[in-house]
């Protein structure tokens, strides 16, 4: 098959973010999104950032993206300064960010037909291979508008997942979802992370989801916007959303979570 | 087939409408009946003066509405991205979008003489300035997420505008071309009925010469002709981009 260089695993990225600092122009004051953050993610490791509303997480995200700049510090991917957005790089959003003046197909080509290197019939063979892996391969001739909002961020994760990044990088993509299709995400998120090894980096502030998908699960403070703790997820793969164990060790991290508000209410 | 059915009968009533206002009236002058105005419209037909009227009266119209476009399109996108030529060529577009585009006759005239020159200005002034403004409307009112998700695949430049920009305003470039098209319809009739163009004779004159005449089956029969062209241009030039915009983004038909 002509597709199956395409195809094939590449080596997930390992991050680096050196002491960045990002602050924004609020009403009247700056405001400190993010006082030098430092992170390392290791190759094709699954990363939840966990937080407030406002804690500079997305922000952070936006910045490995390369769709922002930082006002000091550096983001580097394999070594390299991220300056720009880059196809290594994928971002899902928490809007699904589809593009209503293309089908479904078209959406997911979007991306492919910027690589180069890939004829016409390679990229329908990639398009299909990943609207099968999210479980849309009946669905690639349909309107963007006729989708349910859970197949809308499949669209999106196959779309991101597409150009074949070695990093993927996702801001709260099921926030929007209603809980049962939630938990359907969390089964197929698996799996696809185990079929297609990426390094992952999940924006949430949901902390069972973060338990249930991430290696690691790090907690973010606002005010400035810092990385306070950070905790290891040893449990089993696949993880069961509503087992015993999991549900635990989010109350302790949710806990922990608290600890850190308050002390930020108090300071 | 039944929507057709509908159609057919809703206008054969307004026939039978009007041939009996006919009767009860009994004034051929006011209110010539209904055959006498489709034996007005068969003689002209066969005499060519409608054909060759219909073809002047479209040229004009088809040449300047799409000078207009070619101009406003790129405008458009350029007074919504750029800040400098938003306060500037934008708020002139505005200022002269309110003008209604028949005001442009006088100056047309006194610059262009009465030519066709003067009737493509008004044309071109009618639809440059609204298609302008609602290309304007529509790439500044895009969600900015559109353009962040391009960049994340590659996009940039040139790409991201033709690519991105441009058909994710479609909706709002549509309506303005549509609002384009009406506004240098009418200014063009509006023209041609009140200024002698000695470089030919469109509907507006046959409309004009017919009330000149008193002949009122001229009048009534030019103005069905009239309507027809523009409910043909809407299906012909509008018709598939809104059939497009049902069918990707779920809106409704028009």
């Amino acid at each position: 098959m002509s597709i199956r260089n395409e195809l094939e695993n590449t080596l997930p990225a390992k991050l680096v973010v050196e002491d960045v600092s990002k602050s924004f122009a609020g009403r009247g004051r700056r405001v400190q999104a993010l006082d030098k953050v430092k992170l390392e993610v290791g190759e094709g490791e699954f990363v939840c950032l966990v937080g407030p509303s406002g804690c500079g997480k997305s922000t952070l995200l936006n910045l490995i993206a390369g769709l922002d700049q930082s006002d000091s510090g550096r983001v580097l991917a394999d070594g390299n300064p991220v300056v720009a957005p880059g196809r290594d790089r994928m971002v899902m959003f928490q809007e699904h960010a589809l593009f209503p003046w293309l089908d479904v197909t078209g959406n997911v080509l979007f991306g492919l037909k910027l690589k180069p290197g890939l004829t016409r019939k390679d990229r329908r063979e990639v398009a299909r291979y990943y609207l099968k892996l999210v479980g849309l391969e009946h669905f690639m001739d349909s309107n963007i508008h006729e989708l349910s909002g859970g197949m809308k961020q499949r669209v999106a994760l196959a779309r991101a997942l597409a150009p074949n990044p070695r990093v993927l990088l996702m801001d709260e993509p099921f926030a929007s979802l209603d809980a049962m299709t939630r938990e359907q995400f969390y089964v197929d998120m698996q799996k696809i992370w185990a079929a297609r090894r990426k390094t992952i980096i999940l924006v949430t502030h949901n902390v069972r989801e973060a338990v249930c998908l991430g290696d690691r699960v790090l907690l973010f403070s606002a005010h400035p916007g810092r990385i306070r703790e950070e905790f290891k997820v040893t449990l089993p793969r696949p993880r069961e959303f509503n087992s015993l164990e999991l549900a635990a060790l989010a109350g302790d991290i949710t806990r922990a979570l608290k600890r850190h508000t308050a002390e930020e209410a108090a300071a | 087939m039944k929507r057709f059915r509908n159609a057919l009968i809703f206008f054969v009533s307004l026939v039978v409408f009007w041939q009996i206002l006919y009767w009860v009236r009994n004034a051929p002058v006011l209110l010539p009946s209904p055959f006498t105005v489709a034996q007005y419209l068969w003689s002209a037909i066969w005499d060519g003066t409608l054909a060759t009227a219909t073809w002047i009266t479209t040229k004009r119209l088809l040449i300047g509405y799409g000078i207009g476009c070619v101009i406003g399109l790129p405008l458009g996108l350029m007074t919504a991205r750029s800040k400098f030529l938003g306060d500037t060529v934008g708020l002139l577009a505005l200022g002269l979008q309110t003008l209604p585009s028949v005001c442009w006759v006088p100056l047309a005239l006194l610059w262009f003489g009465q030519t066709e020159g003067a009737m493509l200005f008004v044309v071109v002034m009618g639809t440059l300035w609204s298609v302008l403004i609602a290309v304007d409307n529509g790439v500044r009112s895009l969600p900015p997420i559109f353009v962040r998700a391009a960049h994340t695949m590659g996009s940039t430049g040139a790409h991201t505008l033709l690519k991105v920009v441009l058909p994710a305003s479609l909706p709002f470039v549509v309506s303005g071309m549509k609002q384009g098209w009406a506004f240098a319809w009418r200014s063009l009739m509006a023209a041609e009925i009140y200024v002698t163009i000695l470089t030919g004779y469109g509907l507006g004159h046959l409309l004009h010469f017919g009330r000149e005449l008193n002949a009122m089956e001229q009048v009534i029969g030019v103005m069905l002709v009239i309507i027809s062209i523009g409910l043909l241009a809407d299906k012909i030039l509008f018709s598939p981009w809104e059939n497009f915009m049902h069918r990707r983004w779920g809106t409704s038909r028009a």
